[in-house]
């Protein structure tokens, strides 16, 4: 922070609008810190419900975050480096879930994965799979919601990436898969993690989508945002710990990964 | 600083413009005696139907609906949410609302409401009662205990001596009945209107007296409304006559 000092001071109207951002951003947590009953903070934590809802929590959106990542990244690679007819109905369908009402995410979901669904009665008939009220459920309502965070990012960031990089290794004897590992997969990290967290984050805060499709029961399918809604119709008390629990979480992860991985600048690997 | 008021402006127009909550079933008057009625989700039907007819009866007056599970209005209003008249699904969050003195009066009793099973249409299953709702192999929702159909549907089952295991607790009995009318549910226990309003998409298995429970709904004006008048006006016209015939066509029971 200090050794960049020594350039210009940022325009006044610059500082003042980003401090209305930083305090439109940090007076809901207040608020939230404000009204929190510390007294009853241990008996919410130790209770057995809340940290099989955390662990669930946790579970799923990391499963939403490596079904992401395992489709998400080709789909992106598609998007930026394939020229084909439709490639741009083809990303707004692709990314129609990010403004899409969770609530209404959720019922398309049943509609094609649901167990009378489009897909979803095969799924039944032929291999006895049923995805609503089921864990699984959750992770597939999070990944539809989450997937499009990644997509954009690692598009975005494989548009930037020099493709003579690549080229150079091709000549150098890298086959096309070995110049995507060890050429382009690093060079675009920061985007891969930027969009891997964005993902895992929306993943984690799902709501509508969830309830909607997956239901709602104590370890199976109750994640905290779905823990912390119905806590909030008997027991405020309990719920705004319980939101707590879930920002606490995100915070340390967002402050974790920001520093170790997206502080960096981005170091092309030669080969 | 001429761009800072610029945006202070624009921010103040979004805030105002963006200001309200999700009223559905909205209804307007030019002449603006609108009130707000919090009505519980199992209302939505009879309510909607019951506004317009309010409108007509009292010329000039209107009402606009905010529907959710009474746990979550009750909260909604002892956080200052701005409404005229308060139409719980049960006692026990009325009294949230008059416990902090937030009601003008005594809450009245308006309606009564019954529990069924809600089936796919024509009942394919063969489910008879709550018994069968017992087996492992059957797909049954219910409310969540937090909200007032999930605490009389874990009434119902202890009373008729049965253990059922839900696949899913839901927020608000809609989410029930949704769920078993798209088929992903076999069956679920919901209000006897929530079946009548499924029409044909459902089936409806009865639930004995014996064992049943009764719904009492309260109305009350709220403490904070700005117009008492019309809201009392609403209220009167919810136990009176049409009001009544409404509610019973969506198969409400007298109080």
């Amino acid at each position: 922070m200090t050794a960049e000092r020594t350039r210009d001071r940022p325009p006044p109207l610059v500082l003042v609008l980003a401090a209305i951002a930083v305090a439109f951003f940090a007076l809901p947590f207040l608020g939230l810190l404000w009204r929190l009953p510390w007294s009853a903070l241990l008996d919410v934590l130790t209770e057995r419900s809340v940290r099989t809802a955390l662990w669930l929590s946790i579970r799923c959106s990391l499963l939403a975050t490596a079904a992401s990542l395992l489709f998400g990244v080709p789909l992106a690679w598609v998007f930026a480096r394939v020229g084909f007819p439709g490639r741009g109905v083809a990303r707004a369908l692709c990314t129609l879930s990010m403004v899409l009402p969770p609530v209404v995410a959720g019922v398309a979901l049943f509609f094609s994965f649901g167990r009378r669904g489009l897909f979803g009665q095969y799924l039944d008939e032929w291999f006895g799979v049923r995805l609503p009220f089921t864990t699984w459920g959750v992770v597939v309502a999070q990944t539809f919601v989450a997937m499009p965070f990644l997509v954009l990012t690692v598009e975005a960031s494989l548009r930037q990436f020099d493709t003579r990089l690549e080229e150079a290794a091709r000549t150098l004897g890298a086959s096309r898969w070995y110049a995507f590992r060890h050429v382009t997969l690093p060079a675009i990290r920061p985007g891969l993690v930027a969009g891997g967290v964005l993902a895992w984050a929306r993943a984690l805060g799902e709501f509508g989508a969830t309830i909607t499709f997956a239901g709602n029961f104590p370890g199976t399918t109750q994640t905290m945002p779905l823990a912390t809604y119905l806590a909030l119709e008997t027991d405020p008390e309990e719920a705004l710990i319980l939101s707590l629990v879930l920002i606490v979480v995100s915070f340390a992860v967002l402050l974790g990964l920001r520093d170790r991985w997206l502080g960096s600048t981005v170091r092309p690997v030669a080969a | 600083m001429r761009w800072l008021w610029c945006i202070w402006t624009v921010l103040a127009l979004g805030a105002t413009s963006c200001g309200g909550d999700d009223d559905a079933g909205a209804t307007s008057s030019p002449s603006g005696s609108d009130i707000t009625v919090f009505a519980a989700a199992s209302l939505t039907d009879a309510f909607t139907e019951l506004g317009e007819a309010f409108g007509e009866a009292e010329p000039g007056a209107s009402a606009t609906f905010n529907f959710a599970a009474s746990s979550e209005l009750a909260r909604q209003l002892l956080e200052g949410a701005p409404a005229d008249v308060f139409a719980s699904a049960d006692e026990a969050n009325m009294s949230k609302l008059t416990d902090g003195g937030g009601a003008a009066g005594e809450p009245v009793t308006f309606a009564t409401n019954r529990l069924e099973i809600i089936t796919a249409p024509g009942n394919p299953l063969g489910i008879t009662g709550l018994a069968d709702l017992a087996k492992p192999e059957l797909i049954v929702v219910t409310c969540a205990v937090e909200v007032p159909c999930g605490t009389y549907a874990e009434q119902v089952f202890s009373n008729a001596g049965v253990t059922v295991t839900p696949k899913s607790y839901e927020e608000n009995v809609r989410a029930v009945a949704n769920k078993v009318t798209l088929g992903e549910a076999d069956a679920g226990i919901v209000y006897s209107t929530d079946v009548t309003a499924a029409g044909e998409d459902a089936g409806g298995v009865e639930i004995p007296d014996d064992v049943n429970v009764a719904a009492e709904y309260p109305i009350a004006v709220t403490a904070e409304s700005g117009d008492p008048d019309t809201a009392r006006a609403f209220v009167d016209f919810v136990l009176g006559e049409e009001g009544q015939a409404i509610l019973a066509r969506y198969g409400f029971a007298p109080p």
